[in-house]
């Protein structure tokens, strides 16, 4: 009986659902041995000048007068992390990875896109192909067809209510939505049941949704049930929602994801977490976007945390859509950029290192004199990672990301 | 024989959809004689049916048996032509009592800004006592978690019991369109219902220029947007907060209100729209409460003080610096482009067509749209009256979105709800808070935005919980309603299904049931 077979079977008797147990993923697994990506995406566009700052460039506090942090050293200064960029101090809890090696940063990178529209670069970005409307698959997705098919209904994992862009495609994925709030439950439908019958054979796209729902919440319910709980309700998520909570309304975010992608047969999972857009009012060391920092820092750290060794073959990506302007604007706040900061964690990340090309906040290297120009393509940093951590080969990468060839390797895994 | 062959025969695309529909069609010549005539009649009756009720699941936000009946009664060109004057309709009194209750609908928007400001409750709250920081917050909260309740059961109460059904779903529909978050801010928090109400509602079915006028003066969008704080550098008014160019309005009215993201706009014209808007907010309610500021419409304020009079060039017109009339010249043009004729055009073939609207209605739409000078009733009647529309294979496509799936099942059950707020929080719960798209794009409208498998299953569970009386009684005759409203719809595996459910069961299994979903 094979995993798909047998979770069938599964829902058929109730309690008899036994969670994914060590050896069954992956059975062709030589490709690659449980490695894992998590990709959590900050909509809204965050304002990564502040959160590796360039303190070494004198030009980052005349052009930010009011909301530049401080140089290290200093009470609410930021954390060293070279000797030119420092950390955001909210995100001090990510301070041991980067003396651990297992964090780095690459600046100035994004989507060679120019769009200042936040929808249409979060759409480039979750579908990979910048600058092409017509591409209806999201680059995570595609990335699964790539991947050893586990027959999984929990391949990948969406942690949010509904299927975001990214997910979108032929490779199925499993919602844990209920279970965030920690009330997943096994569903019990004998066959004959008339759910079963109206839903059950359909060859629509209702029918399929229907089978892989009660799949998915019996392997998630589960995987949440195993073992002690990850932390209380999180119905602040839900009123926040859109798929995006703050990381203050979805504080237990990191601990959730470490749980289920624990699931062997987990191979990516997404979280997109929102309220990046400071217009207004951005603050410094503190406010307003210190506070949801500080959120997103104490997120990622639980994370690793609860992960245990299983950090050791994963590799976490934050990204956001673009950058925000290199000044400030009228409203201590900032606007829509260009250029940003991303992310890369995990066990095997060269890390300890700022990557990219960033030369200085002058006008005159800004991109239009205003933002934070793109010098690393955001798929230059997917593809390192994908194709070291995930060992995809160059045939497979590029069905992840047709039309583009990294010009450059950046070896951001060991 | 022949004549109801030829009765029929009209009928042909819909007998299609029962086809597609039922999943077990046959031909009428498989059949001879009274039987056939019978069957002939039987389909014709039946095609009818599912007529009527395609017309209502997009016109209304669910079908009820009054409804049916209605149209069977009056026919559907009548329904339609009340439906697009909604005033010709009478209006519920409850109803109309519950918003007349309700300030936080109906009031002036600027007494609501005197009353609910945070400053002025914080006030308030110290005045009645509170003591510390905590305390005040927490009085606050409760005022603004008090109004939020308010607004979501008026607009659930309007959207399931309103006769004037089509502006309702053209309110909801306009309102994402300039969507307004209540989660930004303070200000949005007790502005929303008056944003639907004022500025929306009244201009449902109107002219477009008139909802973008209403919708760029209205507090609630300018402060969602930012613009109130939009200044120009340097302006005799530039102060603290309040000193520079804020774009965020400016590109929203372009990208996601008028023209569209494709619309042929450029970050120039973003610039010099933003430039245009310098000074538009809304009038501060202290200032207004000594009466150094004269407010205008819902409490808007245009500050000459903080507004760039230099020239700008938009969309490759100059417009002159002039004050406050730029703004209508810029409106004026955006309004009447033909970039925003085929943008309004489009989403409103999505809604109510298809997820994939075809190219000739969006062109005829447009058509109509600038011919009329943007006439929205106008641009509904040729869609609602389309082929397009009535085309067999646009019927049941449309996969609901969690809102307008909890409000039909509650409309076709009948359950009278008794919480408003359990309700609302199952929509939350699906991933479409009332009131709380928090980004201004609003929700998408179509089955890939919403058809996921966590969400079709909270539905069939919520569907058997309201059926069982879970959210309000239901009424005695309940299948009977449901099956009035839905047994047309429904193909073989579930009309088989249903057959072998216990009969509690059954009122809840068709409004969970694949053929209720969709619409």
């Amino acid at each position: 009986m094979d995993r798909r077979e047998f979770l069938k079977a599964g829902l058929f008797s109730l309690g008899m659902f036994i969670p994914g147990t060590q050896g069954w993923a992956y059975s062709n697994g030589k490709q690659n041995g449980g490695h894992k990506l998590v990709v959590v995406f900050l909509r809204g566009a965050i304002d990564g000048l502040n959160v590796v700052a360039p303190y070494g460039d004198e030009r980052y506090y005349q052009i930010r007068q009011s909301i530049a942090i401080p140089r290290p050293g200093s009470e609410g200064s930021l954390l060293d992390l070279d000797g030119y960029f420092g950390l955001n101090p909210a995100l001090q809890p990510l301070l041991p990875l980067w003396q651990n090696k297992q964090l780095a940063f690459v600046h100035a990178s994004g989507s060679p896109d120019e769009t200042r529209s936040h929808f249409d670069a979060q759409d480039y970005m979750e579908s990979g192909v910048p600058g092409v409307k017509s591409i209806s698959t999201g680059w995570l997705n595609r990335l699964l067809t790539q991947l050893p098919d586990n027959q999984s209904p929990i391949r990948a994992i969406n942690v949010g209510p509904t299927l975001p862009r990214i997910l979108e495609g032929p490779a199925t994925v499993g919602m844990a939505s209920g279970a965030l709030n920690g009330n997943a439950r096994p569903i019990n439908l004998p066959e004959n049941s008339p759910l079963m019958q109206m839903y059950g054979n359909r060859s629509d796209a209702l029918g399929a949704a229907f089978r892989n729902g009660v799949d998915a919440q019996n392997q998630i319910a589960g995987d949440l049930n195993n073992g002690d709980s990850a932390g209380g309700g999180d119905d602040r998520m839900m009123r926040a929602s859109k798929g995006a909570p703050s990381p203050v309304a979805f504080p237990n975010f990191g601990a959730k994801i470490a749980k289920l992608t624990h699931d062997p047969s987990v191979q990516v999972a997404f979280v997109a977490l929102g309220g990046w857009d400071t217009h207004i009012n951005q603050g410094a060391s503190k406010g307003q976007l210190a506070n949801k920092l500080t959120g997103l820092g104490k997120g990622l750290a639980e994370m690793v945390k609860a992960m245990g060794s299983d950090f050791e073959n994963t590799t976490i990506l934050v990204m956001s859509e673009f950058g925000r302007t290199a000044k400030e604007n009228g409203n201590g706040g900032t606007d829509h950029g260009h250029g940003n900061v991303m992310w890369v964690l995990g066990g095997a990340v060269n890390g300890g290192k700022v990557y990219g090309r960033f030369s200085s906040l002058a006008d005159r290297d800004l991109h239009e004199s205003r933002d934070l120009p793109v010098t690393t393509d955001f798929r230059t940093v997917l593809s390192s990672v994908i194709s070291e951590h995930l060992e995809l080969s160059s045939k497979s990468l590029a069905q992840v990301f047709p039309e583009f060839t990294a010009r450059e390797r950046l070896a951001l895994l060991t | 024989m022949n004549k109801a062959i030829t009765y029929s025969m009209a009928a042909v695309l819909l007998t299609a959809t029962t086809c597609s529909l039922a999943g077990s069609c046959q031909s009428p010549s498989a059949f001879t004689g009274q039987a056939a005539i019978n069957t002939v009649n039987a389909t014709r009756q039946s095609a009818e049916d599912q007529k009527i009720l395609h017309l209502l699941n997009r016109m209304t936000f669910g079908a009820t048996p009054e409804d049916i009946a209605l149209v069977k009664n009056i026919g559907i060109d009548e329904y339609i032509r009340q439906q697009l004057d909604p005033r010709s309709i009478p209006q519920n009194q409850d109803l109309n009592q519950m918003v007349a209750d309700l300030p936080v609908i109906s009031g002036d928007p600027m007494n609501l800004m005197m009353t609910y400001s945070r400053q002025v409750l914080m006030e308030k709250a110290k005045s009645d006592g509170a003591q510390d920081k905590e305390a005040i917050q927490k009085q606050i909260g409760k005022t603004y978690q008090g109004l939020h309740q308010q607004m979501l059961m008026a607009k659930l109460r309007r959207n399931i019991e309103s006769p004037r059904q089509l502006e309702e779903v053209m309110t909801d529909f306009w309102y994402n369109h300039f969507n307004v978050a209540a989660n930004k801010g303070a200000m949005d928090r007790f502005l929303c219902g008056s944003f639907e109400q004022q500025a929306i509602r009244p201009y449902a079915l109107g002219n477009f220029r008139d909802l973008l006028e209403a919708t760029a003066h209205h507090p609630a969008m300018l402060f969602y947007l930012d613009n109130w704080q939009n200044t120009a550098p340097n302006s005799a008014g530039s102060r603290g907060k309040l000193k520079g160019i804020n774009e965020n309005y400016a590109r929203e009215l372009m990208e996601l209100h008028t023209l569209g993201v494709d619309g042929g706009y450029t970050q120039h014209d973003v610039v010099a729209l933003a430039h245009i808007l310098t000074g538009l907010g809304f009038a501060p309610p202290k200032a207004v409460a000594l009466g150094r500021v004269q407010p205008g419409v819902f409490g808007s304020y245009f500050d000459r003080n903080r507004h760039d009079f230099g020239d700008k060039v938009l969309l490759g017109r100059t417009i002159k610096g002039n004050g406050e009339s730029e703004i209508e010249q810029a409106l004026d043009m955006l309004a009447m482009h033909p970039s925003t004729a085929h943008h309004i055009s489009y989403q409103l073939a999505q809604y109510f067509v298809s997820d994939n609207p075809p190219e000739a209605l969006v062109n005829r739409l447009s058509q109509t749209y600038l011919h009329t000078g943007g006439n929205i009733k106008a641009v509904m009647n040729e869609l609602l009256h389309s082929p397009e529309f009535w085309d067999s294979k646009n019927v049941a496509v449309k996969y609901k979105s969690p809102y307008r799936y909890a409000v039909s099942v509650v409309r076709t059950s009948g359950a009278q709800i008794t919480d408003y707020k359990k309700l609302a929080g199952f929509v939350a719960s699906l991933g479409q808070p009332i009131y709380g798209c928090l980004t201004p794009d609003g929700y998408k409208n179509t089955q890939e935005a919403w058809l996921n498998p966590d969400g079709l299953l909270k539905r069939i569970a919520f569907a058997a919980n309201v059926a069982r009386g879970g959210l309000g009684q239901v009424p005695d005759n309940e299948l009977n309603r449901v099956e009035a409203s839905v047994a047309p719809l429904l193909g073989k595996k579930t009309t088989t299904a249903l057959a072998s459910a216990r009969e509690p069961q059954k009122a809840g299994l068709m409004l969970g049931s694949p053929e209720f979903m969709t619409y």
